[in-house]
């Protein structure tokens, strides 16, 4: 049975599985491969997508539970707090090999838009549960402060 | 990946056995592989050249160059539209190799950095081997340090070659003509662009030699250079193996043997293929391959698959009884590794000696991306793509599961979601299954053969375990005169191309850091037993040094506090040989504050280590607790890694090494019982998370010397570094690793 639901603002349907996890259904059906696949059990953060704008393991949503909902990936993260980070990471090269960074990317923007102006307190608990096998943890907490003090608030 | 000769190492050959050498893998590979183990002129030289059936010509590189490009050797091509792609011959697995190798071409061609693309080479060893290795791949850190001169010259070759052009062109001698970010000039007003004259400078002359810069003239080489990948990294449009999508893809995975060793005895397929989706369920030595349209599906078929193991073969053992035998191991003499003077008789006639044993656990490598190939097979030719770390080796695996020739063996590399020493197999296993799969479906299908979380967890190709126990002898003065280290423990080299290295039955990555300790110590030996266990092993970054560092440097520190001296003026007394040990030592030292009174409860702890051919000294403060906890809260690191050619590239790899290091010693054990491995997610093996990370300060020791490694070098000295801050605050020696082993409770 077709389901459909709105991805980074278009209306998406699709047919298969309604148990498949919505990861591998943006992934290998509608080639948004920007979500990565680390852990497929909620463990380490890469495959992070704001469900209704909130930051959720899409590993763990099935596709019938997004039925209907608002579903943005990083292609199509949006707003200033997005653009802050993905700026603050860029300035400050944090990435190394690259595949936990759209899912610390999408964390990140979670956490700047509940928090303005996180400590680093705030960030271990937010960023704890996204994984970085290079150890980029250092340069990602400097540039959520860098992606910070250019946010008002 | 260690830093050994390759081209001594290496014969590649398709024509079957030869006199004189002989084959190492298993009789599927029989004939592809091969080390020489020829007598008296010792090992191969060389590598037998793989025909250039890649590319076309001689210049243009992984894709054809465009009409009025200019493109005079494999690494570059300057295009009309003032764009300059640099070939990069190495997988660049986060470490930042294609920023690095594009900033040399960059530097000496006075290109503009906002021009330069760059693009992966294909597998095609003649042109693009490493040159320390013979061989295309890269490892041991060497990424840089063989490409720093040829990536160089093939920039510099190509400037010549425009300036060539514009002299002819504006009828000026070439000498008056000035380059600068990509533009050429002359003092007579005329000027244009690298992509005006790449046509004209395509028919000059290749010049034979070329001048190389000044290294005070350069305006990229030691500056930090914007890496290439990040903004793609941080959109999320870099492509990865995982990411590949192509018409009539299928993905598979692989039910694989719960213990390492077992087989296939039977299997029912009959519930996978009712899962809609699934396409086919095939048997393959590694296991029985689920084949389906997409990834769900390939998953739910592999788990409702009926597989019944044959584990007559299987390792079988846990790894206590792995330990107990090792254990048991350190009571007898190695075979001799290093000997200065008499340690034997030095321990005899010591005053004191103080015996400490050490135990190192398998570790995954776990990188974010788990293998993962794609495999193309049309019956005669094969294209992959895969984060290939060894191309060659590869390379001549799919050949030989394929039953097809080398050059029929298409590789894209593509970026790489870490590696750490995972993707640099001796064996090719991860791409040999993808072959075999391929080769078991029989159709010119693309398939994507991916690894889940618990098939990378446990599907070993570990860093062995190892146990050591280091015996010093003191004198009177409490000065140190006799060490003997004992190593028992897996080779990683052998029973793979890579024995070649071994001399005597020593396996180099076992004892490295240990043989090469630096301190003036006047009896000392080193020995080393090797253990045959049916676990896979494999280098895990910084390879030996993961262990080695920690007994050596925390020996130091245990003796230190025996005889109440301060661990740094120890160390010093006895590095008078090794001044660059001694200096990264001092600027650490001093940058960290050492010897100055801390705050209470905190607590600091020093290691100094040099490998791959870098210097490193790092300083670890922790805040402990009496009651045991702690927490590592800064950490301050001196680097000489020769010339740093991307400062801040070196810096981000010595801050990753050593969130990397500190993982092992916190927290990350893999256990067998029973043969089985007791992990398999990231619940289990447990990695550094963020609220661990401490801050970390890089200092890089100035240096003209040649650039040598980064990528491992920032891990050993994590390890004694912290478990010295721990004996500083709770006397505890860190005798197991990791620290969750054993109690820091004050007493």
């Amino acid at each position: 049975m077709p389901i459909s639901f709105t991805v980074n603002g278009a209306k998406r349907t699709v047919d298969v599985d309604p148990e498949t996890p919505l990861l591998w259904v943006l992934r290998d059906d509608l080639k948004l491969t920007g979500t990565k696949f680390g852990c497929g059990a909620a463990l380490c953060g890469a495959c992070n997508v704001h469900l209704d704008g909130e930051a959720v393991r899409s590993c763990q949503i099935q596709l019938q539970d997004a039925a209907g909902r608002d579903v943005t990936t990083i292609e199509g993260v949006t707003g200033n707090v997005a653009k802050a980070v993905q700026d603050a990471w860029i300035k400050l090269d944090v990435v190394q090999c690259g595949y936990c960074q759209t899912g610390q990317v999408m964390a990140a923007i979670g956490l700047l838009t509940q928090i303005a102006k996180p400590s680093d307190d705030d960030i271990d608990k937010a960023m704890d549960g996204n994984l970085c096998r290079c150890n980029t943890y250092h340069r990602i907490r400097l540039a959520i402060h860098e992606a910070a003090k250019t946010l008002p608030g | 990946m260690n830093r050994f000769d390759m081209t001594r190492i290496f014969a590649l050959d398709t024509e079957g056995d030869e006199a004189g050498r002989t084959a190492l893998l298993a009789p599927s590979r029989r004939g592809f592989i091969k080390l020489a183990a020829g007598a008296g002129s010792g090992l191969v030289l060389g590598l037998a050249p793989l025909p250039r059936s890649i590319g076309g010509g001689e210049a243009a590189a992984g894709k054809e160059a465009a009409a009025g490009s200019l493109a005079p050797n494999p690494f570059l091509i300057v295009a009309p539209d003032n764009t300059v792609t640099v070939i990069i011959k190495h997988l660049d697995k986060g470490q930042g190799a294609a920023t690095g190798l594009a900033s040399l071409v960059a530097e000496e061609l006075d290109a503009e950095w906002a021009s330069i693309k760059t693009e992966f080479a294909p597998a095609d060893s003649a042109r693009y081997k490493n040159l320390e290795f013979g061989v295309q791949g890269v490892g041991g850190s060497n990424g840089m340090s063989n490409s720093f001169e040829q990536y160089r010259q093939a920039g510099a070759t190509a400037r010549a070659m425009l300036v060539a052009a514009a002299a002819k062109a504006w009828s000026v001698p070439p000498g008056e003509i000035t380059v600068k970010a990509g533009k050429l000039a002359h003092a007579s007003g005329k000027a244009g662009s690298f992509g005006e004259f790449a046509a004209r400078a395509s028919a000059e002359a290749v010049p034979g030699t070329v001048k190389l810069k000044d290294p005070k003239d350069f305006v990229l080489i030691g500056k930090s250079t914007p890496r290439v990948d990040s903004r793609a990294k941080t959109m999320g449009t870099a492509l990865f193996t995982i990411d590949q999508m192509m018409d009539g893809m299928l993905v598979a995975v692989i039910a694989r043997p719960p213990m390492f060793g077992a087989t296939v005895k039977s299997f029912d397929d009959s519930l996978a293929m009712k899962v809609p989706g699934v396409v086919k369920v095939l048997a393959v030595p590694q296991g029985v391959a689920v084949l389906a349209k997409s990834t769900w599906p390939a998953l739910k078929g592999r788990d409702a698959l009926k597989v019944v193991w044959d584990d007559s073969k299987a390792e079988k053992r846990g790894t206590a009884e792995i330990v107990a035998e090792y254990k048991a191991m350190l009571d007898k003499p190695g075979l001799e590794v290093r000997k200065d003077g008499d340690a034997e008789a030095a321990l005899k006639s010591a005053v004191k000696v103080i015996a400490v044993d050490f135990e190192f656990p398998y570790l995954a490598h776990a990188p974010m991306e788990p293998m993962n190939a794609v495999v193309r097979f049309d019956g005669a030719k094969v294209e992959i793509w895969t984060g290939s770390q060894l191309q060659t080796i590869d390379q001549s695996v799919a050949a030989a599961v394929l039953g097809i020739k080398p050059e029929n063996v298409t590789i894209n590399t593509l970026w790489a979601g870490g590696s750490f020493g995972r993707r640099g197999t001796p064996d090719g296993h991860y791409v040999a299954e993808a072959c075999a799969i391929a080769k078991a479906y029989g159709q010119p299908v693309p398939i994507k053969t991916i690894w889940t979380r618990e098939d990378d967890i446990k599907g070993g190709y570990y860093r062995p375990i190892y146990l050591h126990r280091i015996e010093a002898g003191l004198d009177a003065k409490g000065a140190i005169v006799a060490w003997r280290h004992r190593i028992v423990g897996q080779s990683i080299m052998s029973g793979t191309p890579f024995a070649a290295a071994m001399k005597g039955g020593i396996d180099p990555t076992s004892v490295e850091g240990a043989n090469t300790l630096p301190y003036t110590i006047p009896n000392m030996r080193v020995e080393l037993a090797t253990m045959k266990i049916g676990v896979p092993v494999l280098w895990w970054r910084s390879v030996g040094s993961t262990h080695t560092a920690h007994s050596t440097e925390h020996m130091l520190d245990i003796i230190a506090r025996e005889t109440s001296r301060d661990p740094l003026e120890l160390r010093l007394s006895m590095l008078s040989k090794h001044p660059r040990h001694a200096a990264a030592l001092k600027l650490a030292t001093e940058a960290a504050g050492w010897g100055k009174p801390m705050p209470a409860g905190r607590f600091l702890g020093l290691a100094v280590h040099e490998s791959f051919k870098s210097f490193v000294a790092q300083v670890a403060e922790v805040e402990a607790k009496p009651d045991g906890g702690f927490k590592v809260t800064r950490v301050v690191c001196a680097v000489d890694c020769g010339l740093a050619v991307n400062p801040d590239v070196v810096k981000a790899q010595i801050e990753g090494g050593i969130g990397y290091g500190l993982g092992a010693a916190l927290k990350s054990v893999i256990t067998m019982k029973g043969g089985v491995v007791e992990q398999a997610n990231f619940d289990t093996y447990d990695v550094l998370r963020m609220s661990e990370m401490p801050r970390v300060e890089v200092l890089i020791v100035p240096s003209d010397q040649p650039p040598t490694g980064v990528g491992e070098p920032g891990v050993p000295p994590i390890l004694p570094a912290v478990a010295n801050a721990m004996l500083a605050a709770s006397g505890v020696r860190t005798v197991a690793l990791p620290m969750t082993r054993q109690s820091y409770r004050r007493a």
